[in-house]
């Protein structure tokens, strides 16, 4: 029997927020154990929440990007549970009425579009962390405590592993783009959990599903989304039943493992929180964060085609990250050739950041200084392949590439007289290959240049060179 | 007279004076307790040491401050730096809060002495004081009797001069009933008038803060201090709040007061009936115009009410685990630690609570349960809106009964909770509503409910003290001849 996969995603994404959601407390990261917490966050008694304005107009950026339809009043929550991590022993989440509702995301994947559908986008604050000791204790770790989380729900409208990294690839972008998450995964500011089931090719009903997490990269997505499928047909095959719980995947042996059984669905009780008001999104709000809402990355792919005259190719992976699109349109601001920047940022520097393991963030190069180089090397100071070698040394130093050029004296050579003397000791010691050129051997040309270039220390123009030995060859 | 009987407004004059100085009135105030502590227990924890240094300090401070060199008791609720706030459980026995909640920072900048904690019962859930892990309260009119609860202690010491003001909480009748069973005055003032920030919470959306005085300026006084908006709360009230003792003066001449009917009814004692009654005609000699007003939605807000604060209460006590703060109890695992600890730290009442909470937030019970009294809820503030349209205020019993024997109701729920029978609708309406003194019945306190429309403290105040006026029952004192 030939079966179908059905999978629904739900993302946490961290808000970029300074504060956390119900109190003042910082939300940087790596700061020692419990050194972002207050009484609020803490929940001690008595302490109250007041809601942080700039996660809600984060949400609603998102909700509009994502186009939802944005409730006009939306109310806070309580999910009662215990846990050592949850200071009030609830968390102050969205329930009956989130922020955002029936919105879509269209993604490309297998070369086709493919539309899914947003069930919901809510806002909920994160817990802590319990942190287990050498000799067994546990400590928590509250600093992750009331840090603002979004999460979006689509419908089960995802048919394969390739549309869930589509879906997210695209999501990440859009995060990025609107600049309300880093939604870096790997650093966990954007953390997926795939609810997965298979049913018969052709059949309505939906199959038992299994919810996974601990996906911490789109390959693992990719791989784990994979590996869940295949294991549920061959339960099926086999007989077996699937059973609802959660999986953990495995980095280390790329495997899926049962986490908790939710065949009995905890019930938590939830019900409005008596200490928050309802959020109001009134129209002319909504409005003003409509009009204020950044391009997003398919109208500026659309518009870098048009407006740079770029080749679908090169649009679709400059503006695949905001940052590296912003990187770009620096550059093309400066220098008149956006062609040119495209390839210099798709090879040269798009290279030694994968080579690095950095990201476009970290990168020290500016896009005044590659349009730097590009000038440099459009006047002649440098050759184009002097100036690959440029671009690594300011990847690695920082430093602007004349300054380069000036310390390691890389200047091109176009003094004629000084080439017309290396020229002329290259035929002296090269009389076979000399003899071959006014034969009318043309590729002798070649050789004798790179002779010249090897003389000159690689500086001389190549050009120039080109010409002198035409000149001199065939003027005799 | 001695200083501790005085009441607030009267040690302000002589301290402004210059006739006596704060440490003078902390002398008398600890001199007092001292006598009254081992029969009336109203305190948790006495803080004659803090007091005292805070007296010297005013001794230099501005004597303008509203309340300079008064002695203030604070319900253990409220959280307070350097001193353990324990709600009367074991479960928070000991915790001490790093952080002053919004009304005693209030205090503080007021110029109060603050001089202890008083006693209540267990997470505020009770209406005899019987309920506090520490011991029962006493009341002074009659130590064989409870003072009310659950802000019991903050009521007796009114009574017995332990201090001259106190604070309360109210979430359905914690400060009116003990108020009205001690013989004080007591007001809940609307909901968000003034901020939970540091109250430990019961039931969030029908707690609320309230003083205790001898009489009603001394409460208006204390109600100015505490009350206005705080960004700390986000059901806080943002608007600028009125001066209460301006209007103290004004009078009744004019208005209308409501008297409901339906908290007239056969629950109530007739001594208690009369005295209310009576309280009306003193109004009308006073220029008031009494009308008779029907409420039949009120006999819903008792069940309503046991739904909707037992199910916020079961979420707001779940964090009393272990893990952080308060009492632990050891175990394996960190599932028997949450329950052993829960077990040996709460008490029979806030348990009995937490079950009715959890199970009417439960799937499938919600809708039936919470969702309903909710609507009922609802149906309430329209029956008070509809009576405000043609009154200025609503009067009643505060309490069905005086005050009642310590154990005659403690394993009756039902009959201890039938004793806030007629202040509860005023918490699930959310308005201002308080109890002042309006007799006595064989030697017992009688409290009168006055409730106003939703920030109608003004117009409350105003006709409580044209009743003082009228009655001439004022500043009661038991042990002292009263008219």
């Amino acid at each position: 029997m030939k079966y179908e996969p059905v999978i629904g995603i739900e993302v946490h994404a961290q808000l970029k927020t300074e504060s956390k959601l119900f109190c003042g407390c910082s939300t940087g990261f790596a700061a020692a154990p419990n050194h972002h917490v207050c009484p609020v966050c803490l929940g001690l008694p008595g302490t109250l929440p007041v809601l942080n304005r700039k996660a809600i107009e984060y949400v609603v950026r998102t909700c509009i990007a994502l186009e939802c339809e944005v409730s006009p009043a939306s109310r806070f929550a309580r999910k009662n549970y215990y846990y050592p991590d949850l200071p009030k022993a609830y968390q102050i989440s969205q329930y009956e009425l989130p922020i955002g509702r029936n919105g879509k995301l269209t993604v490309r994947a297998g070369g086709k579009e493919k539309t899914i559908r947003i069930h919901r986008i809510h806002l909920e604050e994160d817990a802590g962390k319990l942190v287990h000791d050498a000799s067994g204790g546990s400590c928590v770790d509250y600093n992750r405590t009331g840090i603002p989380l979004m999460e979006i729900v689509t419908e089960a409208d995802v048919r394969s592993s390739e549309e869930a990294v589509a879906y997210l690839t695209s999501l990440r972008s859009i995060l990025q783009y609107i600049g309300v998450c880093g939604a870096n995964m790997e650093k966990g500011e954007m953390r997926c959990e795939p609810n997965i089931s298979v049913r018969p090719v052709g059949a309505e009903e939906f199959g038992t599903k299994t919810e996974m997490k601990n996906l911490n990269s789109f390959r693992a997505v990719r791989l784990g989304v994979d590996f869940e499928i295949e294991r549920q047909i061959d339960a099926i095959e086999n007989g077996e039943r699937i059973v609802q719980e959660t999986m953990r995947w495995d980095e280390a042996t790329q495997t899926t493992q049962t986490m908790r059984s939710k065949e009995r669905a905890h019930d938590y009780r939830y019900f409005p929180d008596p200490d928050l008001v309802p959020v109001e999104v009134s129209a002319s709000v909504l409005e003003l964060i409509r009009a204020k809402a950044p391009e997003l990355p398919e109208p500026r792919r659309v518009r870098f085609i048009s407006q740079y005259g770029l080749p679908e190719y090169d649009a679709e992976v400059l503006t695949g990250s905001k940052a590296m699109a912003d990187f770009f349109e620096r550059a093309a601001a400066i220098h008149n050739d956006p062609k040119a920047v495209s390839n210099w940022i798709m090879t040269e520097l798009m290279g030694c950041l994968n080579e690095s393991g950095k990201t476009i963030d970290e990168c020290a190069v500016t896009a005044e200084d590659l349009t730097a180089l590009l000038e440099l090397m459009g006047k002649g100071v440098i050759s184009a392949r002097m100036g690959k070698d440029v671009f690594k040394d300011m990847f690695a130093t920082g430093r602007p590439p004349a300054e380069i050029i000036k310390d390691k004296g890389l200047e091109q050579l176009n003094d004629e007289t000084a080439i017309s003397d290396a020229v002329e000791k290259v035929i002296a010691d090269n009389p076979g290959p000399a003899a071959d050129f006014r034969a009318g051997k043309k590729q002798a040309a070649g050789f004798l240049v790179g002779q010249v270039m090897r003389q000159t220390g690689g500086k001389a123009n190549p050009k120039i060179v080109g010409r002198i030995i035409e000149e001199k060859l065939l003027s005799e | 007279m001695e200083l501790c009987t005085k009441t607030a407004s009267e040690l302000i004059g002589m301290l402004r004076a210059g006739e006596i100085d704060p440490i003078d009135i902390v002398d008398s105030t600890f001199k007092r307790i001292n006598e009254k502590e081992p029969d009336v227990k109203a305190f948790i924890a006495v803080l004659e040491e803090s007091a005292r240094k805070r007296a010297e300090e005013l001794k230099d401070a501005d004597r303008s401050l509203p309340l300079y060199g008064i002695p203030v008791a604070v319900k253990d609720n409220m959280c307070m730096r350097g001193a353990q706030t324990t709600c009367g459980s074991k479960i928070l026995t000991p915790y001490e809060p790093p952080y002053d909640a919004t009304v005693v920072e209030k205090l503080k900048a007021a110029g109060a002495v603050i001089v202890g904690k008083t006693n209540m019962d267990e997470f505020a859930m009770g209406s005899s004081c019987e309920w506090s892990a520490h011991h029962p309260t006493r009341n002074p009119w009659d130590l064989e009797r409870a003072p009310g609860g659950s802000s019991g202690g903050s009521a007796a010491a009114v009574a017995a001069c332990e201090c001259a003001m106190s604070l309360g909480s109210d979430t359905g009748g914690s400060i009116r009933q003990p108020a009205s069973l001690c013989g004080v005055v007591g007001m809940k003032p609307t909901y968000g008038a003034v901020s939970r920030y540091g109250l430990v919470a019961f039931a969030s959306s029908l707690d609320q803060i309230g003083p205790f005085a001898r009489d009603v300026r001394d409460c208006a006084m204390l109600l100015d201090v505490i009350c206005g908006h705080d960004p700390k709360d986000s059901t806080s009230i943002d608007r600028e709040p009125p001066d209460h003792v301006a209007a103290l003066d004004a009078g009744a001449a004019g208005m209308t007061i409501g008297m409901i009917k339906d908290l007239f009814g056969d629950g109530v004692e007739p001594g208690v009936r009369e005295r209310v009654s009576a309280a009306a005609e003193v109004f009308e000699k006073m220029g008031a115009k009494i009308k008779e007003i029907e409420m039949p939605i009120v006999k819903y807000a008792l069940p309503a009410y046991y739904l909707i604060a037992p199910a916020e209460a079961s979420s707001n006590l779940a964090r009393y685990d272990g893990v952080q703060y308060g009492m632990r109890e050891n175990a394996d695992d960190i599932v028997s630690m949450f329950r052993k600890t829960r077990r040996a730290g709460f008490g029979a009442e806030v348990k009995r609570r937490i079950m009715l909470g959890t199970y009417a937030l439960s799937a499938g019970y919600y809708d039936a349960y919470y969702l309903r009294a909710l609507k009922v809820r609802t149906l309430i503030v329209k029956e008070f809106e509809k009576a405000f349209a043609e009154c200025d205020i609503l009067m009643s019993p505060t309490s069905p009964a005086t005050a009642f024997k310590l154990n005659e109701k403690i394993d009756d729920p039902l009959a201890m909770y039938m004793m806030d029978i007629c202040t509860i609708p005023v918490n699930l309406a959310g308005l201002p509503g308080m109890s002042i003194p309006c007799g006595l019945s064989d030697g017992l306190p009688v409290g009168l409910q006055l409730i106003g429309p939703t920030l109608g403290e003004q117009a409350l105040l105003r006709a409580a003290r044209a009743f003082e006026i009228g009655s001439g029952i004022c500043g009661m004192i038991p042990g002292e001849k009263t008219d």
